[in-house]
C-alpha cells in the first residue's frame, strides 16, 4: 500500500493543476483588466451614456458586475475546448498529422452518452432516483461516451490513416476530412433510422440545473444574482480531472514515456523496442476518450446536440491547440482556456461596447482575429511547438 | 471485339431510354392527380412538419372521393424541405417538373417558402400554405401563393399589445435571423416602442446550444419580458438557460414556438417565474369548431395527438382538392391545367374548413384570420394541446 503511494509521482499531479490555475487566473486577470480599462475610457463617450440611459448605471459598474458570470462561462467552455484540443495536439505530436475527424469523435461521444440517458429516461429510471444515483448515472454516461469515442478513434486510425502512413502529407489530411463528413452523415443516418429525430436533448435529472447563488448586487434599478450552476461545476471539475489524468499518463508513466519517445523521433523509438503502431493506436484511444468525455460534458451544459455539434467546437479547439503551440500538451491547455475566455468576453461585452452595432454574433471574429495576431507574431504558438525532430 | 461491345452497349442504352420514355409517357387508364406537400420531415422542426404532411394525407383520404368519382386517382407526393431554403428550392424544381402535380400544401418555414414559391410561380403551380406567416409570402402578389393563416405584421402587434396589457414595461427582443423570425421580431419591436415599452436590446442569433454570451446582456438588462422571434428548437433552450441563470421574468414567443417539443426541451423552466406565452395563428386543434372528428381520426390513424398546423394541413389539402374538382367540372371532367386550379382556389367562396371558413383576397391572404395568445400550462409535452388560450382575436389582414 505504502509502495503504491510512493510510486505516485505527486509532482506530475500538482504541476498540471498548478498550470491550469495559473492559466485560468492569468487570462481572467488580463481580460478583466482590459475590459475594465476600456469601460473606464469609454465612460464619458456615447457608449457610456447609452449604458447609463438603459441600465441606470455607469459602463464601469455594468462591466464589473457582469464579470463573475462571464468568467465562469468562459472557464467552462475554455476547459471543454482544452479537453478537445488535447486530442488534436497529441495526434499531431505523434504523427505530424491533423486529425480532422476528431470533431466527430467529440460528437459521437456526446450522442452515445445522450442516447443512453434518453433510453434510461424513457424506461422511467431517471424519474425516481436519488441525487447520488443521478451523479453515478451521469458518470456512467460519460464513461460510455468515452469508450465509444475511443473505440471509434482507434477504428478510424486503423482503417483510414494507417494505410496512408507513408503517403505524402496531403493524402491523410484529405482522408481525415472525408472521415469527418462520413461520420457526420453516419450519425444523421443512425439517428434518423432509429429515432427520426437527429436533434437530441439532454434529459433533465438530478439537480444539475440548479444554481448556487453566492451573492446579489444592485445594478441601477435591478439586482443581479451571482451564481454558478451545478452543471458548470461538473463540467469544470470533470475537465480538470481529465486534463490532470492525461498529463499524468503522458509525463509520469512508462506508456507516456513511450508516447513521448514516438513523438520525438519515431524511427529511433522503434529501434529502442517500442511498438510504434501500438503506441499510435493508444494515442488515438486516449485522445478519443478525452474528446468523447468532452462531448458528454458539452451536452450536459448546453442541452442540445445535433450531428453537426462537433464542427464548431472542434474547429475552435484545433485553433486553440495551434494557438498554444501544436504538439505541446501544456500549450493545448493554455490555448483552450484563452480561446474560451476570449470568446465569452467578446460575446458578452461586444454588444454593449459597440452600442449594439456588433452583437454577440460576432464573437468569433474577435477570437479568430486574436489567433491570427498570435500566429503572425509568434508562429510557433504561445508555448512553442513540440514536433518530431528531423534527423 | 471492342467495336462489337461498344455497339451492343449503345444499343442497350438507347433501348432502355426508349422504354423509360414510353413507360412514363402514357398508357395508364386512370389519370393520376398528385398533391405535393413540402414541410420539414427530418431535423429540428420535423415534429410539426411531419404532422402537416399527415394532415394533408388524411385530407386526401377523406375528401378525395369527388375526384375519384370523376375517374382520377388522387395521390400524395410528400417532400422533405428540412427547413432549409436550398433544399426547398431543389425540391420545388422537382415538384414543378412532375406534370401530375396540380396543387401543393406547404411549407412550414416562411424562409423556405419564399424562395421556393419563385419556382412555383414560374411554373404556375398553386400552393396553399397551412403555416407560413411572413407578409412577404403574399405581398409579392403571386396568383399561385395562398395561405389560410394570419400574418406576422398582425401577429407581432398582437404579441406586443399582449405584453403591454400584462403590464410589461421593458422587453429584450431576440430573433433567429431567418425571414420569419427576424420579421416578426421587428413587428413586435415597432409596436412595443409605439406603446411606450422600452426595448432594451434587439439581437439575432443562429446559436443552437451555447447561449451564455447572449444571456449576459439579457440578464444585465433584466427586462420584464424576453421575446423570441423564431422556432421552438432555439427558443426553448434559450428560455431554459436563462432560467438557469436566474431570470424570472416573462417569456413571450411566436407561432414558431407552438409545438409539444417546446415543453419537452424547456420543461419546468417554461412554467417558473412569470411563465411563458406565445402568440400563434393556429390554436390547438381543439379550439376550432369542427376539429373533434379530425383529432379522433388522426389519433386513430397515427396514434398521437395532432401537432399545431396539422388541421391546417388537412384544410389546405381540402382546398386543393375542391379547387381541382371545381376546375375539372367546368371542363366537363377533363384534367384541369395548373393555371385553372390556381384561379379556382382564388374563386372559392367560404370554403368550410375544420379550422374556419376561408375565402381568399386578391393576394392570397384569408379575408379574416384568427390570432391567439396561449399560455404554456404544463411541462408535459403530451399535454401541449391543452395549453389555456388567453386571448382570441379575429383580424383582417392589411389591405394589399
Amino acid at each position: 500500500m505504502k509502495r503504491f503511494f510512493k510510486s505516485i509521482n505527486v509532482r506530475e499531479l500538482l504541476l498540471p493543476l498548478g498550470q491550469l490555475v495559473v492559466f485560468s487566473l492569468g487570462s481572467a486577470a488580463v481580460l478583466s483588466a482590459i475590459v475594465l480599462i476600456l469601460a473606464l475610457a469609454l465612460d464619458k463617450t456615447p457608449v457610456g451614456l447609452a449604458v447609463l440611459d438603459r441600465f441606470n448605471a455607469s459602463l464601469f459598474t455594468y462591466t464589473l458586475i457582469n464579470l463573475p458570470q462571464v468568467l465562469i462561462d468562459g472557464l467552462t467552455i475554455g476547459f471543454v475546448y482544452a479537453a478537445v484540443a488535447l486530442g488534436y495536439t497529441m495526434v499531431y505530436g505523434v504523427l505530424e498529422f491533423i486529425n480532422f475527424a476528431h470533431s466527430e469523435i467529440f460528437a459521437v461521444g456526446a450522442f452515445v452518452g445522450v442516447e443512453i440517458l434518453i433510453a434510461l429516461e424513457t424506461a422511467g429510471v431517471l424519474a425516481k432516483i436519488s441525487l447520488g444515483m443521478a451523479f453515478v448515472i451521469l458518470i456512467l454516461a460519460i464513461l460510455a461516451g468515452m469508450l465509444a469515442a475511443g473505440a471509434l478513434a482507434v477504428t478510424v486510425e486503423r482503417v483510414a490513416y494507417r494505410p496512408l502512413r507513408g503517403a505524402p502529407r496531403l493524402v491523410p489530411l484529405i482522408s481525415a476530412i472525408g472521415v469527418s463528413f462520413l461520420l457526420q452523415d453516419v450519425i444523421r443516418l443512425v439517428e434518423g433510422l432509429t429515432t427520426g429525430q437527429f436533434n437530441r436533448i439532454f434529459p433533465t435529472f438530478g439537480n444539475f440545473d440548479q444554481r448556487l447563488i453566492f451573492g446579489e448586487v444592485g445594478l441601477g434599478a435591478t439586482t443581479i444574482t451571482m451564481g454558478i450552476s451545478i452543471k458548470s461545476i461538473i463540467v469544470i471539475v470533470g475537465a480538470v480531472l481529465m486534463l490532470v489524468a492525461l498529463n499524468y499518463l503522458v509525463n509520469a508513466t512508462k506508456v507516456g514515456k513511450a508516447i513521448r519517445a514516438v513523438a520525438q523521433d519515431r524511427p529511433t523509438a522503434s529501434l529502442m523496442g517500442i511498438d510504434v503502431n501500438r503506441i499510435i493506436s493508444l494515442t488515438f484511444l486516449v485522445g478519443g476518450m478525452l474528446g468523447g468525455a468532452a462531448g458528454v460534458l458539452y451536452a450536459l451544459k448546453y442541452t442540445r446536440i445535433d450531428p453537426f455539434v462537433g464542427f464548431f467546437p472542434g474547429l475552435k479547439a484545433f485553433t486553440a491547440a495551434v494557438m498554444g503551440g501544436i504538439g505541446n500538451l501544456t500549450g493545448a491547455l493554455l490555448g483552450g482556456i484563452v480561446l474560451g475566455m476570449l470568446e465569452t468576453f467578446a460575446g458578452s461585452y461586444m454588444g454593449v461596447f459597440t452600442m449594439g452595432a456588433a452583437g454577440t454574433e460576432y464573437k468569433d471574429i474577435f477570437a479568430f482575429s486574436i489567433l491570427i495576431l498570435v500566429l503572425i507574431f509568434r508562429p510557433q504558438g504561445l508555448m512553442g511547438e513540440n514536433v518530431s525532430q528531423k534527423a | 471485339m471492342n467495336k462489337r461491345l461498344f455497339v451492343l452497349l449503345s444499343v442497350l442504352i438507347i433501348a432502355s431510354m426508349v422504354l423509360t420514355a414510353c413507360g412514363g409517357g402514357g398508357g395508364s387508364t386512370a389519370k393520376t392527380i398528385k398533391i405535393a406537400t413540402q414541410s420539414p420531415l427530418s431535423g429540428d422542426m420535423s415534429v410539426v412538419g411531419v404532422d402537416i404532411k399527415r394532415g394533408a394525407e388524411m385530407g386526401l383520404e377523406q375528401m378525395g372521393a369527388a375526384l375519384t368519382a370523376m375517374g382520377y386517382k388522387v395521390e400524395l407526393a410528400p417532400f422533405d424541405d428540412q427547413g432549409n431554403p436550398d433544399t426547398g428550392v431543389a425540391n420545388a424544381k422537382q415538384i414543378v417538373s412532375d406534370p401530375a402535380i396540380l396543387c401543393g400544401v406547404g411549407h412550414y418555414n416562411s424562409g423556405v417558402f419564399i424562395p421556393s414559391s419563385e419556382e412555383y410561380h414560374n411554373a404556375g403551380l398553386a400552393f396553399v400554405s397551412p403555416a407560413n406567416t411572413n407578409p412577404k409570402v403574399t405581398t409579392r402578389g403571386y396568383l399561385e401563393v395562398n395561405r389560410i393563416v394570419g400574418r406576422d405584421d398582425v401577429q407581432g402587434v398582437v404579441g406586443a399589445d399582449f405584453a403591454f396589457d400584462q403590464g410589461m414595461k421593458s422587453a429584450f427582443v431576440v430573433h433567429d435571423k431567418t425571414a420569419y423570425g427576424q420579421g416578426i421580431a421587428e413587428f413586435f419591436k415597432q409596436e412595443a416602442e409605439k406603446k411606450g415599452m422600452k426595448v432594451l436590446g434587439f439581437e439575432g442569433t443562429e446559436e443552437k446550444a451555447n447561449f451564455d454570451a447572449l444571456l449576459s446582456p439579457i440578464l444585465a438588462a433584466n427586462p420584464d419580458v424576453v421575446y423570441f422571434g423564431g422556432m421552438y428548437g432555439q427558443a426553448a433552450i434559450l428560455f431554459k438557460q436563462a432560467r438557469e441563470k436566474g431570470y424570472m421574468g416573462m417569456y413571450l414567443s411566436d407561432d414558431g414556438f407552438d409545438s409539444s417539443d417546446a415543453a419537452k426541451i424547456g420543461g419546468q423552466a417554461l412554467l417558473d417565474g412569470k411563465g411563458t406565452f406565445y402568440s400563434t395563428v393556429s390554436g390547438p386543434a381543439s379550439v376550432y369548431p369542427g376539429t373533434a372528428k379530425f383529432i379522433a381520426d388522426f389519433k386513430a390513424k397515427y396514434s398521437s395527438d395532432p401537432q399545431p398546423f396539422a388541421a391546417q394541413g388537412y384544410d389546405s389539402a381540402g382546398i386543393c382538392l375542391k379547387a381541382i374538382e371545381a376546375a375539372a367540372k367546368t371542363k366537363n371532367g377533363e384534367l384541369p391545367t395548373r393555371a385553372e386550379v390556381a384561379n379556382a382556389i382564388r374563386a372559392l367562396k367560404d370554403y368550410a374548413g375544420i379550422t374556419g371558413t376561408i375565402t381568399f383576397n386578391s393576394i392570397g391572404d384569408p379575408v379574416v384570420a384568427k390570432y391567439f395568445v396561449i399560455k404554456v400550462g404544463s411541462a408535459d409535452p403530451t399535454k401541449w394541446s391543452t395549453n389555456p388560450v388567453d386571448k382570441t382575436l379575429d383580424i383582417a389582414p392589411p389591405a394589399p
